[in-house]
């Protein structure tokens, strides 16, 4: 075999190994619950609608590029035993103009809708806007809605088409937000109060996730939005503002407060419940944790039977994280520290 | 570094491409890099200005009459270091040494200066970890003090140099380069001086 | 009896081979240790990104835990960048800027040895972390605060991590001044700036961006060092400090780096493309200028990597702005390399295919670039696997195809034997395949909104296909590297059989013997243009280049085959100029000091480490100490060793 064909066979081979790479991909991606070529928010929707002819610049761009490359290799190929020496051209000034004149100009086609949406997104919604507080923790959220003097951790409601603004800190490193169908991220540094603002066009449950680096658990710093239609999330605000106090009518549940709010074995060193002695600031609010989908950072999704796994050992299920027993909880009482926390409605 | 390295190839200085020595370019170079160095320092030192939480804040402990003349003797040094290039070059060897002396211990001067001025500050209750007055002023004028006090190391190796007959006016070249250096950590005081100590707070 | 004394005589010989490669100042002889201690280095960056890939091949996967993982993935980014491609271009810069301006070594051949081994030393600093558990786990720009705060990075993990960078940043430094020096100041005759091969202009450009930017990091790790060991505050934002702080340093010192990566790799493929094409490189003066304005650029253009800090409209206004300025001259560079295949006599060798697959490889990298500059999309893209596709096609697809690319075209004069072309074409096209198979896909996955650097994610969130591509293209990928070091193995095996000129070369490093000898050249070469070797082979129908003194040469044609090598061949190179004597040929000798300073300066960063252990902490201030005194005392020496020169003459 020639080396001529060698290397045209070999290329064949390789485009053809590609193409259904880039065929299939363009056929199987979006199908994530956090793909953002199917935005759900309107901050979302623009980025998104920025980037596709920005795309299409680029893939003709690369298109151009490649064929020329493939093209002069093939057709100034030097076949076996040509010894030619080309003519000695040292380049052509008109052409280095032009070729520096158009990137320019594709440049300055790309710079206009990027600069005003970039304005745009950074605007401010308004006092209509629903007012979030955002506080990143070593792997899980904390959201507040101080309009309705409500904590919670993990779970972000909102409500459909009324904007959000989210202000948001760090207890501890820096953090990025990042709900991918929503709106791009904006980073949660300590000391900053950075605002990241968006509407929600579509009721659903969208997943995000901490975007910066932020040690160990980075990877489960995982969190929901639960977008709402106003009624629905004024049910849920009314139930959130309920307090959670009364020693519940389940003997086991009762055990299980008991167990709680007894200090020697720590829980209120880190954990509230409003109403009670329980106060801690460290961990996440557990008020109304019985209603939540998710739990430890969304490592888990909110059943007795994860609970009761996750007080066995947390730092089986998410190695690393913040949350110590003193000792280990035995199966009677994670039985009923679980029916307390569920019972947390 | 530079000064071992400039003693090893002078031979080769002759020959250029663009005339100037091998260890005068090297030297050029790494001035140009060090003032990113100190670039760097001084920029964080400004965006942290005022910043602190809780004092001793600058304007209750920053001496200024004091530094004026430590700052002052500095600047003297560097005239020392002229004349003292200008010995050598002229082939005036003792003149060259008195000089030399004589900007090595402005230097010396200068740090001890320093050093009081750290212990005083030390003493009102100002350390590193004290806040971000602290932080950024030992660590600032800290890597300007370590310059200074590598300059004497050099300067000192020079005077032992040319009394062991190691040195001779055809080597003022090396005597030129150490007076670079020392000049760069002088004018890299101005603007220290200025802006941590002069402009107001 | 003779058996035993010829033992004692072998050992003694090779302990003076060993001895002689400590103690080198031969700019060749370094830049062989640089090649040979960066490629090992390669392995253990590739074999811990095929860790990764494992780990991500499944969702939920618990082959590597966070802890692992998270070190695996900061020590593949360090060592990749600081490890592989940096030293990878110094070896080419030390082998060959040299011999490409026609200087018999560097401008300071003991500072050239240090350089060496206090990235040697630094880079083994940073690995043994590995040895005590405690590799570091920070991401390789080791974001403050987690990095600065012993409350939230408590181990040794980024002491290590501080102290390596900060001996790899001083080695990097000296190089950076020593090749400065070299290439403004030790040019031969006639070699005027825009004579120069667009490889060394590169190195030149690249040793400036290195002297500006590395203090800026220099800086922000002696901050963070100065909070984890002194209590400072600059990062602490319960005392007032601001983390933020700490991006702007590293990355002032990060986009420059991006370039220090990648500009010499451009010089390379500026090299490479016109001797397979044997013609001159297309626009020469766009293409140096280019190299410039994107260096200088560079300087302007950090807070892109900062988008979603959210410092404000007005400053991501701005920095955008930079940031699709820089991609014209980039595009200029590509469209010349082009313009240089056009017409030309393109010969399908190894070399040339990686040189041509850098262009557009880097193309892709280079567009996702673009898309990054448009801040909206990378409030999106930023910190998601987008992003590693992109740098992955920036760093692989430019960066190392191009040094691929590199090791092909220079491994004869380097070593005296051609590399096995069969061989590198199957390693090339593996590559090529297994590159795009591992990242073309992580674009997708960025449009599905994975996130970089999360050490497992659950089946539910339909990232598995895609992981599973790359997952399988890294093994290819492993698999085609492997087949670059069986090639150069057994190739060393070989008898030599390197011509001097095996591909028609068009630089000075092919008028001299593969490989070179000690003084590289017998008489030192007139340059009388642009590509001095081929005008000396075939003549000049123009001189190329502004002509600048003629030092009495006689300009005629001197023409000889260039495929017809050997050691005589070269002699006549030049000699017309009457200028070079080639009697008193002076080479530096061998120095243990440049070895013993860089040992004392690892000692310093090693006794810092020591310092933040539970146990041994005492020990860590005198061990400090000591590298000190080692340092000074090896200084001492270093300025009063004797400067008589050994005559080879």
């Amino acid at each position: 075999m020639t080396r001529g064909r060698l290397w045209k066979r070999s290329l064949v081979v390789a485009l053809l190994s590609l193409l259904p790479v880039i065929a299939s991909g363009c056929a199987v991606i979006g199908g994530s619950p956090q793909s953002v070529n199917r935005p759900a928010g309107d901050s979302m929707r623009k980025i998104w609608d920025l980037f596709v002819p920005i795309f299409w610049l680029s893939v003709l761009v690369f298109v151009l590029v490649t064929a020329i490359l493939l093209f002069a290799l093939w057709r100034f190929r030097r076949r076996p035993g040509e010894d030619r020496r080309p003519e000695q051209l040292h380049g052509n000034t008109r052409l280095e103009i032009a070729w520096t004149m158009v990137p320019a100009i594709i440049l300055a086609i790309i710079a206009v809708p990027t600069l005003s949406l970039m304005f745009e997104l950074d605007r401010d919604p308004g006092p209509d806007a629903l007012t979030v507080r955002v506080i990143g923790h070593q792997w899980w959220w904390e959201f507040q809605y101080p309009e309705y003097n409500v904590v919670t951790a993990n779970e972000l409601h909102v409500v459909v088409d009324r904007p959000v603004r989210l202000e948001m800190d760090s207890e501890d490193v820096i953090h990025s937000f990042w709900i991918p169908r929503l709106a791009g991220k904006r980073d949660v540094i300590p000391g900053w109060n950075n605002v990241l603002s968006f509407t929600p066009e579509e009721v659903g449950t969208f997943p995000g996730q901490c975007a910066e680096f932020c040690g160990i658990q980075h990877a489960n710093m995982k969190f929901q939005v639960i977008v709402q239609t106003q009624e629905e999330f004024d049910a849920w605000i009314r139930q959130q503002q309920q307090p959670a106090a009364e020693v519940p009518a389940d003997p086991l549940a009762a055990r299980g407060r008991e167990l709680f709010l007894t200090p020697a074995n720590a829980c209120i060193g880190c954990h509230a419940v409003a109403g009670t002695d329980a106060k801690g600031q460290v961990g996440p609010n557990l008020t109304h944790v019985g209603s939540r989908g998710i739990i430890a950072g969304g490592v888990l999704e909110n059943t007795p039977e994860n609970l009761a796994q996750w007080l066995r050992n947390p730092q089986a299920v998410k190695p690393g994280n913040k949350m110590v027993l003193p000792r280990q909880l035995t199966d009677e009482e994670i039985e009923a520290l679980v029916a307390y926390l569920m019972s947390l409605q | 570094m530079s000064d071992g390295t400039a003693v090893g190839h002078a031979p080769q200085a002759h020959h250029t491409t663009t005339g100037i020595s091998h260890n005068k370019m090297l030297m050029w170079a790494f001035l140009a890099s060090d003032c990113m160095f100190f670039g760097s320092l001084i920029w964080v030192y400004m965006v942290y200005r005022g910043r602190s939480l809780e004092g001793p804040y600058p304007q209750e402990i920053l001496n200024i009459p004091y530094t004026s003349v430590s700052a002052a003797v500095l600047l003297l040094s560097s005239l020392a270091m002229v004349l003292a290039l200008h010995g050598i070059q002229h082939g005036n060897m003792r003149r060259f040494r008195v000089w030399l002396g004589a900007t090595a211990a402005l230097g010396a001067l200068f740090l001890g200066g320093q050093y009081f001025e750290f212990t005083e500050f030390y003493h009102h209750g100002l350390s590193l970890e004290q806040n971000l007055f602290g932080t950024t002023f030992f660590v600032l004028t800290g890597f300007h003090g370590t310059h200074v006090g590598i300059g004497i190391i050099w300067l000192v190796t020079l005077i032992l140099m040319s009394l062991f007959g190691r040195l001779s006016p055809a080597d003022a070249e090396r005597v030129e380069i150490a007076g670079l250096y020392w000049h760069f950590v002088d004018i890299v005081w101005i603007v220290i001086f200025t802006l941590v100590y002069l402009i107001p707070y | 009896m003779v058996e035993s004394a010829l033992k004692l005589e072998r050992a003694r010989y090779e302990r003076s081979a060993l001895v002689e490669w400590l103690t080198t100042v031969d700019h060749k002889k370094i830049g062989i240790l640089y090649f040979w201690s960066s490629l090992a280095f390669l392995l253990i960056g590739g074999l811990l990104a095929l860790l990764i890939r494992t780990q991500l091949i499944v969702p939920d996967n618990t082959f590597l835990g966070p802890q692992t993982y998270n070190e695996v993935f900061t020590m593949h980014g360090t060592i990749m960048i600081f490890l592989v491609v940096m030293p990878l271009n110094a070896a080419f810069f030390n082998f060959f800027v040299p011999l490409m301006i026609g200087a018999r070594d560097v401008a300071f051949p003991r500072l050239n040895a240090f350089s060496y081994w206090a990235f040697l030393f630094g880079s083994l600093l940073l690995l043994s972390s590995f040895l005590f558990g405690a590799a570091p786990d920070g991401g390789w720009f080791g974001y403050a605060n987690l990095t600065s705060s012993r409350l939230y990075s408590p181990g040794l993990n980024i002491d290590f991590w501080v102290m390596g960078l900060q001996v790899l940043g001083v080695a990097t430094l000296a190089s950076a001044l020593n090749f400065f020096v070299t290439i403004v100041n030790m040019r031969a005759p006639g070699m005027s700036l825009m004579r120069m091969p667009v490889f060394v202009w590169m190195t030149l450009v690249t040793a400036v961006l290195i002297l500006l930017a590395f203090p800026s990091l220099t800086v922000g790790l002696v901050m963070i060092m100065f909070d984890r060991y002194f209590g400072t505050n600059f990062f602490n934002p319960a005392a007032g400090g601001d983390p933020v702080i700490w991006q702007h340093l590293f990355w002032i010192f990060g986009h420059p780096e991006v370039y220090i990566l990648i500009l010499p790799p451009m010089g390379m493929i500026s090299e490479i493309l016109p001797t397979f094409s044997r013609k001159p490189l297309f626009g020469y003066t766009f293409v140096v200028f280019a190299g410039i304005v994107i260096a200088f650029l560079s300087f302007g253009v950090w807070a892109h990597h900062m988008f979603a800090v959210g410092l404000g409209p007005v400053p991501n206004a701005v920095f955008a702005t930079t940031t699709m300025l820089i991609a014209i001259p980039t595009g200029v560079k590509i469209f010349n390399w082009l313009g240089t295949l056009w017409g030309g006599a393109i010969e399908m060798k190894t070399a040339l295919l990686f040189a041509a697959s850098f262009i557009a490889m880097f193309t892709i990298g280079g567009i996702s670039g673009v898309m990054h500059a448009s801040v909206p999309v990378d409030y999106w893209q930023t910190d998601s696997y987008f992003v590693v596709a992109h740098f992955h096609y920036v760093l692989f697809g430019g960066s190392l195809l191009a040094i691929m690319a590199a090791i092909y075209y220079w491994f004869p004069k380097m070593f005296g034997r051609m590399l096995d072309e069969r061989l590198g074409k199957l390693h090339f096209w593996l590559t090529l395949i297994g590159f795009n198979l591992t990242f073309f896909p992580m674009h997708f996955l960025g449009v599905d909104g994975m996130p970089r650097r999360v050490f497992t994610y659950s089946a539910d969130m339909g990232w598995d296909l895609w992981n599973l591509v790359a997952s399988i293209g890294a093994y290819l990928l492993g698999a085609s590297t492997l087949l670059l070091f069986v090639n150069m193995l057994t190739t060393l095996r070989k008898p030599a059989d390197a011509p001097a000129d095996p591909w028609d070369g068009r630089t000075l490093e092919w008028a001299i013997p593969s490989p070179p000898p000690a003084h590289n050249f017998d008489v030192v070469p007139v340059v009388r243009g642009r590509d001095a070797f081929w005008i000396e082979k075939y003549g000049a129908e123009e001189v190329v280049g502004p002509a600048p003194e003629r030092h009495g040469a006689e300009s005629g044609h001197n023409p000889h085959n260039p495929h017809n090598a050997g050691s005589g061949d070269e002699a006549g190179h030049g000699s017309s100029a009457g200028h070079g004597q080639s009697a008193h040929i002076h080479l530096p000798p061998p120095s243990w000091f440049p070895l013993t300073t860089a040992a004392g300066l690892t000692l310093m960063g090693a006794g810092m480490v020591v310092h933040a252990t539970e146990s041994l902490a005492s020990l860590g201030f005198p061990i400090v100490g000591l590298g000190i005194a080692m340092v000074v005392v090896s200084l001492l020496g270093w300025t009063f060793e004797p400067i008589h020169e050994e005559s080879h003459a």
